[in-house]
């Protein structure tokens, strides 16, 4: 099964990159533009079929590596 | 004191860290590649700058995990004194082994060129040939040293004394316009709990002679000699 992981960056967390595209959107003249936060998408193709072991599995890899929660939160979708 | 430095792929300052520490000490460090699983018997190991898997995912996250880097918390956890420099911090708190993380610039900028730091903390094995207070002109080269925690590990680094280099002015003011790169309360440089794990942005390798540009990292690498035999 496909795993989606999309790691975003905590409230708080201060996103100098989402702060340039904001800006730039302003300057393209892209008026309204409140406020951009960057982050990542991450799709995983899984050998293993039984959903709550893959969730747990997939979880465990964000806790790992995907995303350093330092800084970062994450959110894991499971596609058939 | 005997030291071993970490060879990733794509660490670019290896070698530079490697002159700095045969000069101190005599002795050439062992270079350990990032495959191995075990670590010479050494006083100092060192995570040098540099790019490793191309800053891949983020910098330093790959590299954290590494085969050699349960060595190195090992070590770590038994005491050994573990120095990162420049991606070798950031390896070091991807690894967990310091807290924090270290995102982009604020202003986006890959920045390379001098910096003025203080050294908040002359007590440690790393800084104990500086004066507390004493200001250093060395380089900074990097793209992510923006360094960020919470509220409270911030509180707890500075009420413990383990913010170890501040970026300040050349008069040693800790002020907005010398932080280069947008790090809460200007850190540079952060030591663990025990004091024994320093990780720092700046490149005290650079400048160990004056036909490099400048000596103010030279008493970091004979300060280590001396403080870890």
């Amino acid at each position: 099964m496909k795993a989606r992981v999309h790691i975003t960056l905590k409230n708080g967390v201060l996103d100098p990159q989402g702060k340039a595209i904001a800006n730039a959107l302003g300057g393209m003249g892209f008026a309204g533009v409140q406020g951009v936060r960057q982050g990542k998408f991450i799709e995983l193709q899984i050998a293993e079929t039984d959903r709550a072991k893959a969730e747990a599995q997939v979880k465990s890899m964000c806790e790992r590596l995907l995303a350093n929660t330092v800084i970062e939160n994450y959110a894991v979708e499971l596609v058939d | 004191m005997k030291a071993a430095v970490i060879v990733f792929p794509g660490s670019n300052c290896d070698r530079d860290v490697a002159v700095a520490l045969e000069r101190a000490t005599g002795t050439a460090p062992a270079m350990v590649w990032h495959r191995n699983t075990d670590l010479p018997k050494v006083d100092l190991i060192v995570l040098p700058g540099g790019f490793s898997y191309g800053d891949y995912l983020r910098s330093g996250a790959m590299a954290a995990h590494s085969p050699i880097m349960r060595a190195v918390a090992e070590r770590a956890n038994a005491g050994v004194a573990v120095l990162g420099i420049c991606n070798g911090f950031q390896i070091l708190t991807e690894a967990g082994l310091l807290p924090g993380a270290l995102m982009r610039n604020t202003g986006l900028h890959f920045i390379c060129r001098d910096v003025h730091v203080k050294v908040e903390n002359a007590q440690s094995a790393f800084t104990s040939r500086y004066a507390a207070g004493q200001v250093l002109r060395i380089p900074i080269a990097h793209a992510d040293g923006n360094y960020r925690a919470d509220a409270e590990t911030v509180a707890r680094l500075e009420g413990e004394g383990r913010v170890a280099f501040r970026y300040v002015t050349e008069g040693g003011e800790a002020a907005e316009a010398s932080n280069p790169n947008g790090s809460l309360r200007n850190i540079a440089g952060v030591l663990n709990a025990k004091g024994n794990v320093l990780g720092l942005m700046p490149h005290p390798e650079r400048v160990i002679e004056p036909a490099l540009g400048g000596s103010d990292g030279a008493a970091f690498f004979t300060g280590m000699a001396e403080a870890l035999g």
